[in-house]
């Protein structure tokens, strides 16, 4: 229903609008354990754009030209979780190998993300919103560079209440998730303003 | 609506695409993530030949040499330190939280999160060539006092442990009701070194200890366990000076250990031990401890109760145990120090022993974390 969406509302309405993490909650198991630092949040949050894109645009070709002729629509939860397993993988052993760098602040996170929903999800949020190829990248790249951006405004303000005192039973997680409530909350003013669904 | 065909197809496209994505991976394996055989040059001595690709904690382990981890290679720990001076690349950020600026200028690595990639050279303490892993099995257990018990461990009858008297072993703790992973412990051992086929251990149980709380609760005479050692930079070392050791709690172990050893090897050294508990019923092993003095002339036992029960009719030394070795000293020249306890009590000892004049590189000790 959407075929004619420009594929910048797609990438902006991601990050903003529809930010996968704070308006789906989807993710969160990486985003409530990893963002205790910024460092290592923005690793984890540079995978994670990149995986989005990359996956987005392999799961589509795939729904497209295996699935749909097949007429096996049903099997896109597997087929995508095994295509995403699949790549994450041989991405990570090809970081490791050509660039110790980049291993060192990208790679180490990539295992990570294999099982993430916020990855899955894009894939099916993209059939279930019939984008075409090009705005199924933009959307998979915008929901990662949104996902990005919360796990990085989550780390800050968890190293803001590092030293404040919080009631021992909302310790950890308690009070993050606390914190992703009032977040998606403030995100919640973004929407209407562009509608990608 | 469902026919044999369609199901054979969707069958079908499944396995094909995995079996596809499969090859790739293989291909990609045996491609991109084959670094080949790597030498490991371990102290600028013993090398190894490594096949390449895995982290070099488990790679050493298969080659026999044990380094000490808690956590079974998940980087959890931070104990499994080697110093790596080439072919490690840099850091990642899974290390960095456990390497102190002093350890990075060293090199000092986390060896479950270094992998080994290309040629090697490491530098490792040399007592961890001797660090065996062993099948034990539990031969006694009893009572020291109301929370410390006395566990005997033995060897298969083909294996012997070497070491010297003061040092610890790890038990490894299985998965229980307390505990969803294994964990590795560390304990000194209270055995004499010529006893070749036992290791004995004094465990107190704290609460909610994973590892204590199954030896207190759980273990019985005959269960297997696991146990890998030796370990440790804490035993006697061979000067003529005077020897004061200080211990609390099960830090008795190791100090019963180097005592029974020197003993046994007719040393005559002047040795007092200091041994603080709080009231009878706390101290470890009295009489033993005491009866040691018929077999080492020069020693002394001086138990030191800091709050003795009314019915205890202790005339003993009371207070605290480094006021009594205050008390007992004179002059900290030519002395040097074993201690073994909490570390609160360490501190406080080296204090007192700094203050009589002992030089801190004479003071050694362990501390229980």
């Amino acid at each position: 229903m959407n075929g004619e969406l420009l594929p910048a509302a797609v990438f902006f309405g991601s990050i903003f609008t529809g930010n996968i993490l704070l308006s789906n909650y989807l993710g969160m198991c990486s985003f409530l354990s990893v963002s205790k630092e910024i460092k290592t949040s923005t690793g984890l949050g540079a995978a994670v754009i990149f995986v989005m894109a990359v996956t987005s645009l392999l799961n589509w070709i795939v729904y497209h030209y295996l699935l749909i002729p097949l007429g096996l629509e049903y099997l896109r939860f597997i087929v995508f979780i095994v295509v995403i397993a699949a790549f994450v993988q041989l991405v990570e052993m090809i970081i490791e190998r050509v660039s110790e760098g980049l291993y060192a602040a990208l790679g180490i996170f990539l295992p990570l993300i294999t099982v993430n929903c916020a990855i899955l999800g894009v894939s099916l949020f993209m059939v279930i919103r019939d984008y075409s190829l090009v705005n199924s990248f933009f959307f998979g790249l915008g929901s990662g560079i949104g996902w990005f951006l919360a796990i990085i405004a989550m780390a800050g303000i968890r190293k803001k209440i590092s030293g404040a005192k919080i009631p021992k039973g909302l310790e950890g997680p308690g009070i993050t998730l606390i914190i992703a409530g009032m977040m998606a909350l403030a995100f919640m003013g973004f929407s209407g303003m562009i509608n990608i669904t | 609506m469902f026919s044999i065909s369609a199901l054979l197809i969707s069958i079908g496209a499944i396995t094909a695409l995995t079996v596809v994505l499969a090859i790739i991976l293989v291909v990609a394996d045996a491609f991109i993530a084959d670094y080949g055989e790597c030498k490991v040059t371990v102290n600028g001595k013993k090398e190894l030949t490594i096949k390449g690709g895995r982290t070099l904690l488990s790679s050493l382990m298969e080659e026999e040499i044990f380094i000490p981890s808690a956590c079974g290679g998940r980087g959890s720990c931070g104990l499994c330190k080697v110093k790596v001076d080439s072919g490690a690349g840099q850091y990642l950020p899974t290390e960095l939280p456990w390497i102190s600026p002093e350890e990075k200028a060293e090199n000092v690595r986390l060896s479950c999160q270094v992998k080994v990639k290309q040629d090697m050279s490491i530098r490792i303490p040399e007592e961890l060539f001797s660090v065996k892993q062993y099948k034990t099995k539990v031969d006694s257990i009893r009572d020291l006092t109301h929370d410390i018990k006395e566990v005997r461990f033995r060897l298969p009858d083909s294996q012997t442990i070497d070491y010297k008297a003061g040092q610890f072993v790890q038990i490894l703790t299985p998965e229980y009701k307390l505990s969803d992973e294994q964990v590795f412990r560390a304990y000194s051992m209270s055995s004499v070194p010529s006893e070749k086929n036992i290791i004995e251990l004094e465990i107190r149980l704290v609460p909610e200890g994973i590892c204590t709380t199954w030896v207190h609760q759980y273990l019985k005479e005959g269960d297997e366990v696991t146990i890998n050692g030796p370990y440790g930079d804490f035993f006697l070392r061979d000067t003529d000076r005077d020897i004061i050791c200080i211990a609390g709690g099960s830090g008795n172990a190791p100090i019963k250990s180097i005592l029974l050893d020197m003993a046994e090897k007719g040393n005559n050294r002047k040795v007092s031990y200091f041994y603080g508990a709080q009231a009878i019923k706390d101290l470890v092993l009295p009489d033993e401890m005491a009866a040691i003095s018929e077999r080492l002339p020069n020693y002394r036992y001086i138990p030191v109760l800091s709050n003795p029960d009314p019915d205890d009719e202790w005339d003993g030394e009371t207070g605290w145990v480094t006021d009594a070795v205050a008390r007992h000293m004179d002059g900290g020249d030519n002395v040097e120090a074993y201690l073994c306890g909490s570390p609160g009590m360490i501190d406080a000892c080296i204090k007192v022993l700094t203050e009589q004049g002992v030089p801190e590189e004479l003071i050694f000790y362990d501390k229980f974390a």
